[in-house]
């Protein structure tokens, strides 16, 4: 009892505050966005999601109280273990799972079925908390850079092989952690750079007009800095492979397959194919910017309620709020998700062991990438990219890998004090 | 060492907030196209189509009505059945219509209804109705298609159809849409704004896949539809019935008017057709067949035919000479057939003997002294100033000029104008001797059967006429027609002068048109013949009765029937009969009139 009124007076209300209104909020949106009028059912129907949704958010509760009563130790003891059993179930999903819509997603046993991809995130964040709690593990050094990057890359290639590029895509958000952990930053300049220079060579028909334009911005920086020899060397080195880097773009793109490829395009233009691949996006703009600022009420958005927006209780949750809530909705809820994230940089800050910190970096990436990604898309801001809304998003996995990712983080976070390593 | 960085972190998270937040403020707040999106995505708007005005004929008989046709609708994802036999035969369909109709349907759409059996009429759906509950899936949309119970008047009612791309140009109130029925001709084209009513509108809210989700906004913007306007003609069914029974098979005119009020007792044009084949699905190929038609059905003879009025017209000159003063029931003048042929008579003749036996020499001489007044010393510009004179004493009597009944397409005829002659003959250049076969009504002069019929009604009234009309009252109430319908039109000249003409009429009978007479009912009429270069003559006649108190008169045209004392004065007689006694006392006149072909 000691023990637990110690950790209990240290546990970060904040952060459950904000945990438990976005999940009550998420299954309020969930009821709107099945909601039926001429069929109207209880919010509590378990025929319908929010029925569902209520039996596994009480289920995530029940994970909470297990994480909250376990031995804070468990999880770093745990931590390969843990990674172990997701990377071995993450590999063998493609025998074992069930083929839906030419993706093998779940493993399971009849209606109870798992992700194992949306919980191997927690455990790679463990795994790679692990890791580099080691003294010597020093992120400016190739070889450690390496070892990190081989923990995040296995679970990715084996969810590629899925294939589901938006969850695979998720663990790159890791590179926030490692950010944060020392990571050279001129990864991170190189990577936004490519990015920046990917969506001009996209968007901008003509790619001689963006061959002079990094001339030029070469240039300047040339003239700007010292004027060493390598320097100047290796600038022209990295322009000419930049321009060329353009030029095979267009050629790379035009190899995806084609579903991917109309993500991308649609994103330049979402009128291209508004009944096609635009059609998602086309309708989930609709549907939010329709909201104007009040919102339309709740259970009143027609777009909502007359499945316009397809995937509208999973990943585009958001249009619902969006509709229905209008633009003071969508604020209270970004606002959560912004202070949320926020908060939990404090707490990881305040942490007096690596693994905690590095763990609640973990936390901080994914949920940012998933927040920034998933609502990017629903406006129009980023291709179309399958991933869900976290704490709202209808769906038994997600939910719990969000919950347990989060309160191990908070569970952790509440020993803080007990615990004693080495800081570096 | 990365003291720097999670405060680097905190502002990137901050910054993706605050792009998410703009960018939503941009769409939701800044940008309201996305709400009419929304709206044209889910609110569904339904025009709902107004009851069409019916017309009635002047004694409360049915012309014009809507006949619902029901279409019986399937949806198929509700639609199930189980003993497919009972339902074949409660619907009276085969096995292998309500297959292929459920498979199209299908095809179409699984949850928007289809038809399935179409057209169903409303004794059909009487039997039908009461099972309709026994299966799910179904239901019954009704549309209305306008009906003619009687055959009769098709030019004069018109035609309802769709509406042309460049009348909703013209439509500057934006009243009409793409695919909306409008009157097109005849009555209905006339009182198009009447008949039509006030259109209704219904939102209502529709998911994705175009399904039915109730009304908008519990019904607010809905309006109801209001019925269009009831018309009560002029027109008396039974007369126009056997008007177009007794011009069957011929070419021409008929025209009865009621004197004292200007009303169109019976306006036909043979050939005709019958009005319910432009109706409905088969309006397009059956219009292109009518079109096609080289004895023209669709053409509006009664007031798109001009014909010159003949020796008719020698009662207007009469008239005008009368009042002018040129003329006296004493003014004798030799029938000097070296002016212009005649017809062996007695002559000289006085005004009388010249209407009685359509003396042409007679008005020869009577228009020379009507248009050479001798105002001028030269010649050519004294017949100017009295053609120009005369010519105006003519327009007063309806002619020269669409009378304006309500109907669209009227034609007006033609009376020359001095400006006419100069144009063909130079300034100058033509005096009496141009123009002298006006005195006769030849020439340069053209008359509809209408105005024929309303020069019959103007010699009852004694110098006075209502503008011929077709509509009497609207929704009962006859101050809500056209007040120029109601107001009276004087012709200029004196009521006595008319006397000598009634008289002289009503003995014309007896001389060229014999057939006409009726032995208690007396007649004055005229014949006429209206010259066709291009075959036999077209027997024109023009008559009122009774002489005394006048209750219809009327006009009649036959095309190529020779000399108007034949055909048209014996068709005019029966018609007259039929309108005043009820019932035909002649059969065998009545068979003169049906055998006789003058095609």
């Amino acid at each position: 009892m000691r023990q637990d009124d110690l950790y209990i007076n240290k546990i970060d209300w904040i952060s459950i505050l904000i945990y438990v209104a976005l999940v009550t909020i998420g299954w309020f949106n969930i009821y709107a966005a099945v909601f039926d009028e001429q069929n109207a059912k209880s919010i509590f129907d378990l025929s319908i999601n929010s029925g569902q949704q209520l039996v596994r958010i009480g289920a995530a509760l029940i994970m909470i109280l297990l994480i909250m009563v376990a031995d804070y130790r468990l999880f770093d003891n745990l931590s390969l273990i843990l990674y172990g059993i997701f990377i071995l179930l993450l590999a063998v999903t493609p025998f074992i799972g069930k083929e839906v819509n030419g993706q093998i997603l779940t493993v399971g046993f009849g209606s109870i079925r798992i992700q194992p991809a949306e919980f191997a995130k927690f455990a790679t964040a463990l795994a790679l908390a692990k890791f580099m709690e080691r003294p010597s593990f020093d992120l400016s050094q190739v070889k450690y850079q390496l070892q990190a990057l081989a923990i995040i890359m296995v679970p990715v290639i084996l969810i590629m092989l899925q294939p589901d590029t938006g969850t695979a895509m998720v663990y790159f958000a890791f590179f926030i952690m490692l950010y944060r952990e020392g990571m050279p930053q001129r990864y991170y300049v190189l990577a936004l750079t490519l990015i920046a220079v990917s969506l001009l060579a996209l968007g901008i028909e003509n790619n001689l007009y963006l061959a002079f334009a990094i001339l030029a911005v070469i240039t300047i920086l040339i003239l700007l800095g010292k004027k060493s020899f390598t320097r100047i060397i290796s600038f022209i080195v990295i322009g000419i492979l930049m321009i060329g880097y353009t030029y095979s773009l267009d050629y790379a793109v035009s190899k995806l397959p084609q579903h991917q490829q109309n993500r991308i395009m649609v994103l330049f233009n979402p009128d291209l194919d508004p009944l096609g691949v635009g059609w998602n996006v086309t309708q989930s703009k609709i549907a939010i910017g329709s909201g104007g600022f009040l919102g339309k009420g709740y259970l009143e958005g027609t777009q909502t309620k007359f499945d316009f927006v397809p995937e509208q209780h999973t990943d585009f949750i958001f249009c619902t709020l969006g509709e229905e809530f209008g633009w003071v909705g969508s604020f209270v809820v970004i606002l959560l998700f912004c202070t949320l994230l926020i908060r939990l940089v404090i707490m990881a800050e305040r942490q007096k062991t690596r693994f905690s910190r590095v763990y609640g970096y973990c936390v901080v990436s994914i949920l940012l990438f998933h927040f920034a990604i998933n609502i990017a898309m629903t406006i129009g801001l980023f291709p179309v990219v399958g991933i869900p809304l976290p704490f709202f998003s209808y769906g038994g996995s997600s939910l719990w890998a969000f919950t347990i990712l989060l309160f191990i983080f908070i569970k952790l976070d509440s020993h803080r004090v007990q615990m004693l390593g080495r800081m570096k | 060492m990365n003291d720097k960085r999670p405060i680097v972190l905190i502002i990137a998270i901050a910054l993706i907030g605050i792009i998410l937040l703009t960018k939503l403020f941009l769409i939701q707040v800044a940008d309201d196209s996305f709400l009419k999106k929304a709206e044209r995505n889910a609110v569904q708007r339904l025009v709902d189509h107004p009851y069409r005005g019916l017309v009635y004929d002047r004694t409360g008989k049915i012309l014009v009505y809507n006949n619902p046709l029901f279409d019986l609708m399937i949806i198929p994802k509700e639609f199930s059945v189980q003993d497919t036999a009972r339902f074949c035969e409660i619907f009276n369909i085969s096995k292998e219509h309500l297959i292929e109709g459920y498979t199209a349907a299908r095809k179409y759409s699984s949850v928007k209804p289809s038809p399935l059996i179409k057209q169903i009429s409303t004794t059909e759906f009487a039997k039908i109705q009461d099972f309709l509950i026994d299966y799910p899936g179904l239901f019954v949309t009704t549309r209305s298609v306008r009906s003619y119970p009687q055959p009769v008047a098709a030019s004069a009612l018109g035609y309802i159809g769709e509406i042309s791309a460049r009348q909703l140009e013209r439509d500057t109130v934006k009243y009409y849409r793409q695919g909306d029925f409008v009157g097109l001709a005849g009555l209905e084209g006339f009182y198009e704004k009447e008949l039509r009513g006030v259109k209704g509108v219904k939102y209502k809210m529709v998911n994705v896949r175009g399904v039915d989700k109730g009304s908008f906004k519990n019904g607010e913007y809905d309006t109801a539809s209001v019925a269009g306007h009831n018309l009560t003609s002029t027109i008396d069914l039974d007369l126009q019935q056997y008007g177009e029974k007794l011009m069957g098979g011929k070419v021409g005119s008929v025209v009865a008017i009621e004197p004292k009020t200007g009303e169109i007792l019976a306006m036909i044009s043979a050939p005709t057709y019958d009005p319910n084949i432009l109706t409905g699905s088969q309006f397009g190929a059956n219009y292109m067949n009518l079109n096609r038609d080289e004895s023209k059905p669709l053409f509006n003879r009664p007031i798109m035919a001009t014909y010159p009025p003949g020796s008719i017209f020698k009662i207007v000159q009469s008239l005008i000479g009368l009042q002018m003063g040129v003329l006296t029931p004493n003014t004798t003048y030799a029938c000097n057939r070296s002016l212009v042929a005649c017809h062996n008579h007695p002559s000289p003749v006085n005004l009388f003997g010249a209407i009685r036996n359509s003396c042409n020499p007679y008005y020869h001489q009577a228009y020379r002294a009507m248009i050479n007044r001798e105002v001028s010393s030269n010649t050519f510009k004294d017949t100017q100033i009295g053609l120009d004179q005369w010519r105006d004493k003519v327009l007063a009597f309806g002619l020269g000029g669409p009378l304006g009944l309500d109907m669209n397409n009227e034609k007006g005829g033609s009376i020359p104008t001095s400006n006419y002659y100069d144009r063909v003959y130079g300034q100058g250049r033509w005096r009496y001797s141009t123009i002298y076969s006006l005195s006769i009504g030849q020439g340069e002069m053209m008359v509809t059967p209408l105005q024929m019929a309303n020069l019959a009604a103007i010699f009852a009234n004694k110098g006075y006429y209502y503008t011929p009309h077709l509509i009497k009252a609207i929704d009962g109430d006859a101050t809500r027609i056209n007040p120029e319908y109601r107001t009276k039109k004087e012709v200029g000249v004196d009521a006595h002068h008319f006397d000598l003409i009634q008289d002289a009429m009503a003995e014309a009978i007896y001389g060229t048109a014999a057939r006409a007479a009726i032995s208690d009912i007396q007649i004055a009429g005229k014949t006429g013949t209206a010259q066709n270069p291009h075959g036999e003559d077209h027997s024109v006649f023009i008559a009122f009765a009774p002489k005394d108190d006048p209750k219809i008169a009327i006009a009649v045209y036959v095309e190529n029937a020779g000399w108007g004392g034949r055909a048209a004065a014996s068709t005019a007689s029966l018609m007259i009969e039929k309108y005043i006694r009820g019932e035909i006392t002649r059969p065998a006149l009545e068979e003169y009139v049906l055998a006789g072909k003058f095609m």
